[in-house]
Formats: C-alpha cells, structure tokens, sequence
C-alpha cells in the first residue's frame, strides 16, 4: 500500500485588515512543513502576508443532505433585514 | 499547459431520469457543482480523468521545458525558464488537488500516470531539440493552453474552475514570455532565425493537434458539454488558436509549414491543411519519441522520493508521540 | 587584487549554487519540492546577477552579467568548493543549503553597512532570502535525519561528504580582503559563530553529530575545483558559446 502524505488546506491573508482566504491546498507529513509548502506555492506573486495550514481531515463540514434544513428556514424571517422596516423619508436616512 | 480534448471519458451513468435531470437543472442554471453535493457518478468520473489527465499533463510538461533550464543562454532566460517551468508543477499541483476533492488521492493518481494508465497531453511526448523550442512552447503551446482554459474557469465543477482560475492567471506570463524569446531569434542573427522557424516546422502540427480530434470523431464531447466540464468543441479552440497565431507568426517573420493555410473570408478564419490524425493516435497511445522516456523520469524521481516523503511521514509520528508523551 | 574580484567570487557562489539547485526542478521528491526549490535557486541566481553586473561596472572594461558568467572557464571560476557539490540526493542538497545559507545569512546582515550602495541593496534582500533557506533545509535536515534508518543513515553521508568544504567559506581570498579593509564587504572569519550556533541547533534536534574534520579542502578561489564543475560549465554555457555575439 502507498503511505500518503496527508492534505492541508491553506488560508492567505492578502494583507492586513483582510481576513484569511482558502487559497487552495498541499501535501505535508507536518504543520512545520505544511507552512512552508504553502509560502512556497501559494505565496509567488506577493500573494498575502499571513498564513493558516490546516489538515483537510480537522475540517468539519456541514452536510449538503442538511442543506435544505440548515439553510432554507432562514429565507422567510425577512424581519431581520433593514429593508422590512417603513421609515417616513423626512425622517432621513437610517 | 494543457489543452486536448479529454481522452477516454466514460459519461455513462445509471442514475434515474428524474435526479439527472435535477442535476442538468443546476448545470443549467449555470449553478456551481462542490464536491460534497450529489451528482452522477459519470460527471465525477469524466472529471476525475479530466483533472487527472490535466494535471498529468502540466507535471509531464515539466520535463520537455525543464531540458533546457541548465542551457538558458542567459542569466534572465534561465531564471524566466525556471519560473515558468516552475509555475508548471504548481498547476499540476493545483489540479491534483481539486481532483482530490472528488475522493481520489495523489498517490492514486500518480500510480497511473506511472504504470501508463492515465493519459497526459500528447505534446508532451515530442523532444525539445534547441532553444528555439522553449520560444515555440510558450508561444503555440501555452498559447494553445489558454485557448482551452479559460472557459475551463467557468467550469461546472467548482473546485475545477477555481483552480483554473489561479492557472490562467500565471499562464498569461508564459505565452508573453515564448513570444518574446521567439521575436530575440526571429530578429536574431540568421543562425537563431533558422533554429526559431525549425522550431515551428517540429511544434505546429502537434500544437493544432492539441485540441484533439475533430468534433465529428469525438465520442465524448457531447455529454462534457452538457455537463459543462468542456465549453467549446475541439474545432471551435482549434479555429480560434489558428486565428490568433497566423498574425503572430507573419510579425516574427515565420513561415507555417502548411501550404494549404489560407484565408476564408466566407468563414472569417483560416482554413487549414489535413491533420495526419494516424500520428495523433499514435502518439497518445504512447509511441511518441519521447513517451517512454518522460515516463521513465517521472518514475525515476517518485521511486527516487520515496524515501524522503518515508522519512517525513516517520518524522511527524514521531513528533507527535512526543508532543502526547509531553502533555 | 581589486573590490570587483571579490564581487565575482560570491557571485560565484550563487550561480553556481542556484544552478545546481536549478537541476531539481521536475525530478524533487514531491511536488512541493519541485516549487519550493526554484524558489530558492531563483533567489540565488537573482543575486548572483546583481552581483555580476556591479562587479562588471566597477571593472570598467563593459562586461555585462553574462559575458561574466558565459564566458570563463573553470579555472576562471572563483565559487568556493561546497557550492559545486553535486546534488547526489536530497540529504546532500539540503545540507549543502543549509551549510551554505547559515554563511550568507549573518554575511549578509554585516553587509547591510557595506560602503558599497549596491552590496546594500543586495544585503537587505539576501539576508531574508537566506533566514528562509536556514529554515526550509534546516527542516528538511532534522526530519531525514530523525526520520527512518534509511534517511538517517543518507543524512549521516551528507554530513560526511560535506563538512569537509564548510572551511573554505570562512576564508578571505586576497581580493575579499581588500573589499573587507574598504568596507565593502564583510570579513568571513567573523561568522564563524553564528554559522556554528545554527548547525548545532540543527543537528541537535536531527540527532546528527558535529563532524571531526581532519581537513578541511581548499582551492575555489583559486580556480582549484573539482572535477565537476568543468561539466556544469559546459552545460551552462555550451548555448551561449555556440553564437558568440548574439543577443538573446
Ligand atoms: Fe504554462
Ligand atoms: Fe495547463
Ligand atoms: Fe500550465
């Protein structure tokens, strides 16, 4: 059997005040390593100033059979969004 | 680089009528497919070979470019060959890992390109012979590459069309960077005109080849289509390519070895002469001059590796025992 | 001997270096190794250009970086011996780096008050080039070093084959020092202690032994090389040579 190299996922902070992005992904045996493979791929062309790696298999995801009960009962409370609510022009901007 | 019609796909699939055509609903909805979401095992198919075959590609295309890093015949060349032959395994890089998102591995991947199973881009196969080749590389092959890929960016598969996002984004450098060295021979001394124009004898035929087989030979496409993971058919790319370098190559002074080249004002393109597509097949089913050779590297340098990634492995468990033992 | 000499010589050392790592590309061990050292060759061959091209300004007889690099012979070339190793595997060429860049880092930081403007500006971006390569084969050298008995005992062969040439990087050749008494650039010798502290952190943690070196070889700055870099030469410049004159 092949030993595989486990995945990373890497986040790049473009520049401060920015918050981290998926960037994409690498191999490494380690976080040490992990780090480094991700300032070398992804950080060639001033890409970001900040790095996270994080192992593909620490990431939990929602489940996409749950995506109907996770997400879909929200579209009706339309009471949480400004627009809902009648304010009189005169009033002025709010 | 990349650019050929995908080789092989198999799109058939069992699902019932009424979740294929759920799924076309998206497609056409131009929704994003991710990986976790359902979808018929022939799209995931079709895309694991396709991103396979497409990563294959960049990480074998090393090799034909990366023969010259050590000649550059200048200090910028080497260090632009070297960026650019590096951008490569990056792309390589970034595929492999959008088509782990479908639940294969690396190594699984790479275990088929090294027993011969999966495919990579025929133009691969082909030597580079003098420096002119790097020119005619980035200029028709890259060239080509961007052709294919940057509808590839609007893929349906989203972790596909991310990546190809990022892909597109460093290969603008690398056809610029073809053509430039192109133009350095081509305006060069007579010397390095004759090696730029042999070059372009050696590369068009295999460049136009790239795209792959005419759409009427092409069993797979349809379905590709439909599903979105291709945008438009191989003569269309083709069409377009031959447009755009016919130009090009009457500033640098070239000539196209294809006598029947000329221009349609019906159509508003080239025609172009017959493709020997008996060379085509060949080639990709693996008697191009350089196959066995490219192959040869590949394994060499994993089998080399093993025991560096070996001794990695062994490194972080032992780490972590450690780190356990400490707390 | 004049400043530009010695401009060439850690030139040399670049070049020479970053071709070598150059080799790798398309054959590393993993793909994010066939990234991660271009990244490190193109750092070296970057300087070494800066430093051509400054050393051909202050000679003053019109040679650009690659007349420099193109067109001499080995015996021309003033690289120290480490540099030219051959890659043999991946335990060399780590070592090699990190031996090489545990030099030039603290080289580097003297040199950031070089009397000379564009041995500053080369300073202030090699010395973080180097810190990075200190890491990157500093890490790589404890994990094979504490990894398997297969990558232990390689490793153990790199620092064999190695520490020998670690030496001569701490000599001043004539030429060096006139550039150290006109604070060009600065004096080798003086690195000696941090080069020390960072290979012995290393390999402390790479459960490797400081070597005894019984002698150390000698003979780069003279043009005394060994029997490979002639081949590397012949390589590199075989292209350029064929069309004396052309531009490329
Ligand atoms: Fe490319
Ligand atoms: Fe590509
Ligand atoms: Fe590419």
């Amino acid at each position: 059997m092949v030993q595989t190299t486990p995945l990373w996922e890497v986040f790049i902070r473009p520049r401060n005040g920015l918050s981290h992005k998926h960037v994409g992904s690498i191999h490494a045996a380690d976080e040490v390593l992990a780090l480094q493979a991700a300032r070398d791929v992804y950080t060639r062309r001033g890409e970001g100033n900040s790095i996270w790696v994080v192992r593909s298999a620490d990431i939990h995801a929602s489940d996409p059979d749950q995506a109907a009960e996770n997400f879909e009962p929200t579209a009706d409370k339309i009471y949480r969004h400004p627009t809902f609510y009648e304010i009189p022009e005169e009033v002025g901007h709010m | 680089m990349y650019s050929q019609g995908l080789i092989g796909a198999d799109g058939r699939t069992t699902e019932s009528e009424e979740f294929l055509a759920r799924f076309q609903a998206r497609i056409d909805a131009e929704e994003k497919i991710e990986p976790t979401d359902a979808m018929p095992e022939g799209y995931r198919r079709t895309l694991v070979r396709q991103i396979g075959q497409h990563a294959h590609s960049e990480i074998v295309g090393m090799l034909p470019e990366g023969n010259w890093i050590t000649r550059a015949p200048s200090l910028r060349r080497k260090a632009a060959l070297l960026a650019k032959v590096q951008d490569e395994g990056g792309h390589g890089l970034y595929l492999y890992c959008a088509a782990e998102t479908l639940g294969v591995s690396r190594e699984e991947m790479t275990e088929e390109l090294l027993s011969g199973k999966a495919k990579y881009s025929s133009i691969f196969n082909y030597p580079t012979l003098s420096w002119a080749d790097i020119g005619i590389i980035g200029w028709l092959v890259d060239g080509a590459a961007i052709m294919n890929q940057i509808p590839l960016c609007r893929c349906s598969f989203g972790p596909y069309a991310r990546a190809m996002i990022r892909v597109c984004k460093e290969e603008s450098f690398h056809q610029r960077q073809g053509y430039e060295l192109c133009m350095s021979l081509a305006f060069g001394t007579p010397e390095q005109k004759a090696m730029v124009q042999d070059a372009l004898n050696r590369w068009w035929w295999p460049s136009i080849m790239m795209f792959g087989p005419h759409d009427a030979d092409s069993q797979h496409s349809d379905q590709s289509m439909a599903w979105k993971i291709k945008r438009f058919s191989n003569d269309e790319l083709r069409q377009k390519f031959i447009d755009a370098t016919v130009p090009q190559a009457e500033y640098l002074g070239l000539t196209l070895p294809d006598p029947d080249l000329k221009w349609n004002e019906e159509k508003g393109g080239y025609d172009h002469g017959p493709i020997d597509w008996s060379e085509f097949w060949r080639v990709v089913k693996g008697q191009g001059p350089m196959a066995r050779d490219r192959i040869k590297a590949r394994k060499k340098a994993w089998d080399d590796g093993a025991w560096v990634r070996e001794a990695a492995l062994a490194h972080a468990e032992k780490r972590r025992a450690r780190k356990m033992a400490a707390e | 001997m004049a400043v530009w000499e010695a401009l060439i010589e850690l030139a040399d050392d670049h070049l020479v270096l970053g071709h070598r790592v150059s080799e790798w590309c398309g054959h590393a061990p993993m793909l994010e190794e066939d990234l991660a050292m271009p990244n490190m060759a193109l750092d070296m061959i970057g300087t070494s250009r800066t430093l051509y091209c400054r050393a051909g300004e202050l000679e003053g007889k019109g040679r650009d970086e690659d007349a420099i690099a193109y067109l001499r012979n080995e015996r021309e070339y003033r690289n120290c011996l480490l540099v030219e190793r051959p890659n043999e595997d991946f335990a060399h060429t780590m070592l090699r780096q990190l031996y090489f860049a545990a030099f030039m880092k603290p080289f580097w930081d003297a040199a950031l008050v070089s009397s000379d403007e564009v041995v500053r500006g080369v300073a202030g971006k090699a010395g973080k080039e180097m810190a990075y390569h200190i890491r990157h084969a500093g890490e790589w050298v404890i994990r094979l070093g504490d990894g398997t008995e297969e990558s232990a005992r390689r490793m153990r062969e790199a620092v064999d084959a190695l520490s020998i040439y670690v030496d001569e990087l701490f000599d001043s050749s004539d030429a060096a020092q006139d550039a150290e008494a006109a604070g060009v650039l600065p004096k080798r010798s003086e690195m000696r202690a941090a080069f020390d502290k960072v290979i012995e952190d290393v390999f402390a943690e790479a459960l490797l032994e400081l070597p005894e070196v019984p002698f150390g070889q000698r003979g780069g700055r003279s043009g005394q090389h060994g029997e490979g870099l002639g081949h590397m030469l012949a390589e590199m410049q075989s292209l350029h040579r064929a069309h004396p004159g052309a531009t490329w």
